[in-house]
């Protein structure tokens, strides 16, 4: 029958793709199942950050070694998705320098580089730095694109056999006696119910994984903890900026493509908030007033966007209170904890250690179906990452400088594979990041794209200053072309994308970015005649 | 403090809100299809640029610096500074191919050509000569070089006129440029009688240099750096020291200085910069002050159609020179269309440029020739070559024009 696999995997978080990838080359007949697109969760709502382990060295060792470790073969598997820039952590006076020496013996402890350099030398390396810092240590941070790690995941796990299912939601676990055999899920465009069977069934839906898990009727007590971040509209700085003392509110400056992020808050919310995040004033001032702390240029340039996104944090099984959590990873095999077989989750960790919790639950389901192949995802490099970014600009010379560059920084040697030989090609859909009609082309015909938002998440479509006032129409043009929607859906997906950029904008909705988004609302409202289609939208 | 009021964007680029307007009035844009148009190439790219360096495109040769897409631009974006800004920052720093030295040395150039003026001009004249230009230096054989004069105008003012200024009530200082010193004394000359004939003397600065635009516009920036210090020492002089305004006739050098000096070379010229002048919005004020007055000659009639240069526009003068010509008597003045001539300096020069400038000037082109005037007007020296190049009316500057019409009385 082809609804049954050997394991079927629920989420299309970074953890969901790593596990068909590892699954897929271990020759694991392999299903996963996502209810949005890929990396719509916690992989794609944080920093961006290439963790080198420094941030938590002083206080969680085991986070620290792991993160240093997956650090180092992240360059190696995924340079594309990779920009190896470091990191400083500096101490403003008000920190004082006491922390320092703690942390850089404790960074030496869990194998992670810290060089102690002098505040003049930061400065020069980092001319954005807070000037007033007193004393800073360079570390190997860097900046990672959980868009394109995601993605590349993906496209190797499909290319070993693996089937990917988005927009697929898990709705009810089968079960026999004390085994989960299948499950019933819903394909939201087909508009229709389906059954898959198989051997193991994981849940690797991050947060959500706890409501998924409830299906099953195991409890796995997740504590959902928002963390509100800000996108300024340039590259502010090109170092990783940090603070030097106890991981607190704010302060983390990540550099990322054409923009950099600060981050994050944190606050608990219900279980039943995860959906509907909303960023307040206050989280927008404190990252503001904290974030012009390590970069006071901060206070002067335009912010794009604001977005929050949810920590998977678990509670100890020991501990029902749910007080005390943990940072590391959690591999819960509910056979054995909870006598439920042919189950198991997959959570906690971070971005930063998505191959190695992929690794782990993978050698789980190995043992389990009796597969004997080792793991490989640490040595073979991802699709795109083969080559290096020089050989591959020798092979796309005919496309303008900026559109090759960006082309390689987001598929890296796959932006070959972009038509790109003549002016209609290489004309763009989005300027501010440089998207050509081949690119946009090549991600609908290679990186499943369901929509305008699925679209962005691979080509950095509607991510530039603009917001999508430019290249949406156009995208949603290409789209109804290529995928023979009806104008009627089209017109509905250029709705509902205008309207999820508004959703990032409004919390910041002042100055040269509110200007903008009036500029956009009256092409598309006025000139474009959208405001119809908002009513109609509204009135359903 | 209100965390919104304090987080406002100070980087200029960042107020573009993507209209493209700035790209609709682009002229190299409608042209040629290598040029990214100056959205791209100004705001776009620098947030690029400002990821990583190396996304500078070398396409951003192709801009004039003719600044209408700041004129366009309804956010105040200095688009046109930014572009410049790049190349100076990011462009190919050893870009000294003996063209671009020899067009960008206007003042070195002219002074070696002004003693043997009517050897080097029958010679850039002749055809072989032209060819081998094109051939080696990849200046184009179909460009009509400007005529060198035979003697400059600073040898002759120290020679015929110096002596007589200090006589005037009043005074005036003349920033003469390399146009009317290698080029055209006559415009110099012209000058001279006008303010004579309103009762001020004209002198020199103490020293002067090449304003620099064609330095910059070629990538020798120190050497336009060195050259505008220089400048605004003799102008600071000039105005702190002894009092005086300093005029130009020639727009582009006035823009230069006033603009391009603290928005390109970053030397700051606020204490001076009001004192820096166009010759023909001095005089309209003058006139208009009712201060001083003058007479004309004769009211043949004349018809003057009156090409507004891209830096005038950028300046928003067009209207001092047009009101000027307009007090002419006999004097039918006809407005073109304000629209790049497609020379742009030594832009127009270049080999592989011409094919553009000649394809932006050519509605100006057809717009002169369709105007039946007499002769064209304008205050920029190149936009005059390109016209007479490219028309077949001859082009003067207005003061010339108003000059020659002038009562002489003293």
């Amino acid at each position: 029958m082809n609804n049954t696999y050997d394991v079927i995997i629920i989420g299309g978080g970074a953890t969901g793709a790593g596990i068909a990838r590892d699954c897929s080359l271990r020759g694991i007949k392999a299903l996963l199942l996502e209810r949005s697109d890929i990396s719509t969760g916690a992989t794609g709502r944080n920093h961006g950050l290439l963790h080198s382990g420094a941030r938590y060295a002083v206080t969680d060792r085991e986070s620290a070694e792991e993160c240093i470790r997956e650090n180092m073969i992240l360059r190696k598997i995924a340079s594309h998705c990779v920009e190896e820039t470091d990191g400083l952590f500096i101490s403003l006076p008000e920190d004082g320098l006491e922390y320092q020496s703690v942390f850089v013996e404790a960074c030496r402890r869990a194998g992670i580089r810290a060089d102690v350099i002098d505040p003049e030398e930061a400065k020069r390396l980092e001319p954005s730095v807070n000037p007033a810092l007193v004393g800073a240590v360079r570390v190997p941070d860097g900046a990672v694109d959980p868009f394109r790690l995601t993605s590349s995941n993906i496209l190797d796990a499909k290319a070993h056999g693996a089937e990917i299912r988005t927009y697929t939601e898990v709705k009810e676990f089968i079960r026999e006696q004390n085994r989960i055999v299948g499950v019933r899920a819903y394909d939201y465009r087909a508009k229709s119910e389906e059954t898959f069977y198989a051997q193991v069934i994981i849940n690797a839906g991050g947060i959500w994984g706890h409501g998924i898990a409830a299906k099953a009727g195991v409890t796995v007590n997740m504590l959902p903890a928002k963390g509100a971040l800000l996108i300024f509209g340039h590259r502010v700085n090109n170092l990783v900026l940090n603070r030097c003392r106890k991981p607190a509110d704010a302060d983390i400056l990540v550099p990322g493509d054409t923009i950099s992020l600060i981050g994050t808050t944190s606050s608990k919310i219900p279980y039943e908030e995860i959906d509907h995040m909303i960023i307040t004033p206050e989280e927008v001032d404190i990252l503001l007033r904290e974030g012009e702390k390590l970069s006071p240029q901060l206070a002067y340039t335009r912010i794009l966007r604001a977005y929050a996104g949810v920590r998977p944090l678990v509670a100890s099984d020991d501990d029902p209170s749910g007080r005390t959590v943990s940072r590391g990873i959690v591999l819960l095999d509910h056979a054995q904890r909870d006598g439920l077989e042919g189950f198991i989750t997959i959570t906690g960790g971070k971005l930063m250690t998505y191959r190695l919790m992929a690794e782990w639950a993978t050698d789980l389901v190995c043992k389990k179906i009796g597969v004997d192949e080792r793991c490989r995802t640490a040595e073979i490099p991802l699709p795109g990452s083969a080559e290096s970014k020089e050989e591959t600009e020798k092979k796309i010379r005919n496309k303008p400088i900026a559109q090759r560059r960006s082309a390689i920084a987001r598929h890296g040697d796959l932006a070959a594979r972009m038509k790109g030989d003549d002016y209609a090609k290489n004309s763009l859909v989005c300027e501010c990041e440089e998207v050509s009609i081949g690119e946009v082309e090549y991600a609908m015909e290679n990186l499943s794209v369901n929509n305008l938002v699925d679209l962005r998440r691979r080509t950095r479509v509607g991510m530039g200053t603009c917001q999508g006032e430019l290249c949406a129409c156009r995208a949603a043009g290409l789209m109804g072309r290529k995928n023979s929607i009806c104008a009627k859906k089209a017109k509905a997906d250029l709705v509902s994308f205008l309207n999820e950029r508004w959703k990032g904008m409004a919390p910041i909705a002042w100055g040269d970015t509110l200007r903008e988004s009036e500029y956009t609302a009256w092409v598309y409202e006025s000139v474009c005649g959208l405001s119809d289609e908002t009513e109609k939208i509204a009135t359903k | 403090m209100n965390i919104q009021q304090n987080s406002v964007s100070e980087n200029n680029f960042e107020q573009c809100i993507k209209c493209t307007i700035c790209t609709v009035y682009c002229p190299v844009a409608a042209v040629n299809p290598n040029y990214p148009g100056p959205k791209q190439a100004g705001p776009d790219g620098e947030r690029l640029r400002l990821k990583q360096p190396d996304f500078f495109d070398s396409a951003l040769k192709y801009c004039l610096n003719c600044k209408r897409c700041e004129v366009a631009c309804p956010s105040n974006v200095r688009i046109g500074d930014i572009i410049q800004m790049a190349r100076i920052k990011y462009g190919p720093q050893k870009n000294t191919s003996l063209r671009n030295y020899v067009l960008a040395n206007t003042d070195l150039v002219g002074s070696l050509a002004t003693p043997f003026a009517p050897l080097v001009n029958t010679a850039v004249a002749l055809k072989p000569v032209r060819f081998m230009m094109d051939k080696v230096m990849a200046i184009d054989h179909r460009r009509v070089f400007p005529k060198y004069s035979h003697g400059t105008f600073t040898s002759w003012y120290k020679r015929h006129a110096a002596a007589a200024q200090a006589a005037f009530p009043k005074q005036v200082s003349f920033f003469h440029g390399c146009y009317v010193n290698y080029n055209n004394p006559q415009l110099g000359k012209d000058l001279i009688r006008i303010m004579n004939a309103l009762g001020y003397g004209v002198q020199l600065l103490e020293k002067e240099k090449c304003c620099g635009v064609a330095l910059i516009s070629n990538g020798l920036y120190k050497q336009a750096k060195r050259q505008a210090e220089t400048n605004l020492g003799s102008i600071r002089k000039a105005v702190t020291n002894d009092g005086l305004d300093v005029i130009t006739t020639s727009s582009t050098c006035t823009f230069t200085i006033r603009d391009e000096y603290p928005h390109l070379l970053n030397l700051q010229n606020d204490d001076v910069r009001d004192r820096i002048e166009l010759a023909t919005r001095y005089l309209y004020r003058l006139i208009q002050s009712g201060e001083v007055s003058w007479k004309f000659r004769d009211a043949q009639p004349l018809r003057v159609a009156y090409h507004t240069p891209c830096h005038m526009e950028k300046m928003g003068w067009a209207y001092y020179s047009i009101e000027l010509l307009r007090m002419i008597p006999g004097v039918e003045v006809t407005v073109l269309d304000s629209q790049c001539c497609g020379i742009a300096g030594t832009y127009g020069f270049k080999k592989e440029n011409y094919a553009t400038s000649q394809a932006i000037g050519a509605p100006l082109f057809r717009q002169i020739e369709e105007s039946g005037v007499d002769v064209v007007a304008t205050d920029c020296e190149t936009c005059k070559w390109q016209i007479e190049m490219s028309t077949s009316k001859p082009c003067l500057h207005p003061l010339s024009i108003l000059a020659s019409r002038l009562e002489l009385t003293k």
